[in-house]
């Protein structure tokens, strides 16, 4: 292309630097507000400079009205338990539909896909009737059973990986003497990390960011998640932007701090699922 | 036949456990909500039979056709806006880069990921009226605007004024647009240089270059996020849930929030299972309609000749 002027550039950067830091101002915001002495917050106009107190943190961390530790302790356990369901069943159901040749292959495929845009305002009624009537309301299960049953968006992820396994590979391994079993959990699988990396941290992600599921099943304050919790927040706290502020920035510190260490796989797992939103 | 017969058999048992899930969580729940929808149902008590008495309530239902507005209203603004920020953020990102600086899309990525409820309490008080960021940046310009034209004009209330909460959400919506924006760069860096040397060779400017080449190059993309999109912001429920409960009025009552509270607060299942077909319904249409409409703009290179 051809050299440009000078002052096209500089006016084109400055722009652009703008443009992002209009973005960046809201995170700026956020941590500024969590930072702040209780006595600066309702100043106006606002001070950006002052000296950091960490106390709305420690409020919040060992606070008495926000009990974090126990909704940390189950945001942790929901989402442990929704990774290893996620993998194990999506995997199984992966294999099956890209490694074995069986009849209802086809049709399971194509019904899946199908399922892929259901709102999930269709299914929520029935499916929270269901587990009423099973007793498994205020309990954790109806948060991680589901994980254990297979998800269609990641079954499609892996499946287009497991497609691209070499057949030589399994061919190698049946004339050894696996059977699917072993090929499944000792060729795919160790074959497969990247794959089942991005779908591990993005079942994360959807179980630590999960709303709707513990707001219509987990009843006692004591069972939340932090997300939950974190909503819930407003009416207790009311007006108090500094330990809501603190708050937020907890929940949201070990997304970031897992986006640095896995950038590429955050990536390429957005562009696979085309985040939501 | 040994051999077809053992396969249909591991086959069967690995897919076993979706197999289940999709019977339990997909197949059983559309069956029921179906037929919930024609009942009353008020989870306590089983289910009666009341034929279409939903769908017929919900057309004389006021705030039933309040939430279509409300939802259409930010779907329709939010969407399109939303893209044309994605696509002005990949650009700036995609040009950046030649100097090495990646600061600028993190800034544009970082709020996508940010759990919608941590960003929700974030812009409650970003749109705070009195003692928010936003209206302390607002109110020096308007106080600026107001000695200059002898005006008074006053910073919106944002959440607090039912003709500025959709415009606010829209706003914030705006902020979540870094994952839109990662497609769309993937998208530009894999349009082909030489077309842009080839354009220029024949004398567009950036803009002509712009339009006749980047556009149709990341059309696809463009398409595919624009009836997730439209699908995704039918179904917005959290931040109204979290940040105004539907008002001030009946602002930010949206469908799926309207949907939730006849379901889980009025306990009116068969109610809300009506609703839910109807937006059932809804995405479908939408997604079709787009197809018919959208489709024959989009390029997908190798097609023709």
């Amino acid at each position: 292309m051809k050299p440009r002027h000078p002052a096209t550039v500089i006016m084109v950067y400055t722009l652009l630097g703008l443009f992002s830091l209009v973005f960046a101002f809201p995170m700026a915001w956020l941590l500024v507000t969590a930072l702040k002495p209780e006595d600066l917050i309702f100043q106006y106009p606002p001070v950006w400079v002052f000296p950091p107190t960490l106390k709305h943190v420690k409020d919040v961390v060992g606070g008495d009205v926000f009990h974090f530790k126990t909704y940390l302790a189950n945001s942790l356990f929901v989402c442990e338990m929704t990774i290893l369901g996620t993998i194990l069943s999506c995997s199984m159901a992966a294999y099956s539909l890209a490694r074995i040749r069986w009849s209802w292959r086809q049709p399971v495929f194509v019904i899946m896909l199908s399922t892929m845009m259901l709102p999930a305002q269709v299914t929520m009624i029935p499916v929270f009737v269901l587990f009423k009537q099973l007793g498994w309301i205020n309990s954790f299960l109806p948060l991680i059973v589901p994980a254990f049953l297979g998800s269609p968006f990641f079954i499609f992820l892996l499946r287009q990986f497991f497609m691209t396994v070499p057949q030589d590979l399994m061919d190698a391994a049946t004339v050894d003497g696996c059977g699917h079993m072993r090929i499944w959990w000792q060729v795919m699988m160790p074959l497969s990390k990247p794959a089942l990396a991005t779908v591990g941290l993005f079942a994360f992600l959807s179980a630590w960011n999960d709303f709707m599921g513990p707001l219509i099943y987990l009843l006692d304050e004591n069972r939340y998640t932090l997300s939950l919790a974190l909503a819930m927040f407003r009416n207790q706290y009311d007006t108090q932007y500094g330990p809501m502020m603190a708050a937020s920035a907890i929940m949201t510190l070990p997304i970031i701090v897992l986006f640095f260490f896995t950038q590429r796989t955050f990536i390429q797992g957005v562009k696979m699922t085309g985040l939501k939103g | 036949m040994k051999r077809s017969q053992s396969d249909f058999i591991a086959g069967f048992l690995f897919a076993l456990p979706y197999l289940i899930g999709l019977c339990v969580f997909a197949l059983y729940p559309i069956a029921m909500s179906f037929y919930y929808s024609f009942t009353r149902y008020d989870i306590f008590s089983s289910p009666e039979w009341i034929g279409l008495a939903n769908y017929t309530e919900l057309f004389g239902d006021r705030f039933f056709w309040t939430s279509i507005y409300n939802t259409l209203y930010y779907t329709f603004i939010s969407v399109p806006l939303g893209m044309l920020v994605a696509v002005a953020a990949g650009i700036a990102v995609e040009c950046q880069k030649f100097r090495g600086s990646l600061s600028s899309g993190l800034s544009f990525f970082l709020p996508s990921i940010t759990p919608l409820v941590a960003a929700s309490l974030l812009w409650l008080w970003i749109f705070n009226a009195r003692f928010g960021l936003l209206n302390s940046v607002i109110t020096p310009v308007l106080d600026f605007l107001n000695d200059f034209l002898d005006s008074s004009l006053t910073a919106p209330g944002w959440l607090a004024d039912p003709s500025w909460s959709k415009p606010a959400l829209i706003l914030m919506s705006l902020w979540g647009v870094g994952g839109t924006m990662v497609l769309y760069l993937a998208a530009l860096q894999d349009v082909p240089q030489s077309l842009y040397e080839v354009a220029e060779l024949d004398g567009a400017g950036p803009f002509r270059r712009f339009l006749s080449v980047t556009l149709p190059m990341i059309s696809p993309v463009l398409f595919f996020t624009l009836v997730m999109g439209l699908i995704a912001a039918f179904q917005v429920f959290l931040q109204a849930y979290v940040m105004t409960a539907g008002g001030p009025g009946d602002s930010t009552t949206f469908y799926c929030l309207y949907l939730f509270n006849n379901g889980f607060l009025y306990f009116r299942l068969g109610y809300a299972s009506a609703m839910a077909w109807i937006l059932f319904l809804l995405v479908i249409a939408v997604t079709f309609l787009v197809f018919k409409t959208t489709g024959r703009y989009v390029y997908y290179e190798g097609e023709g000749a």
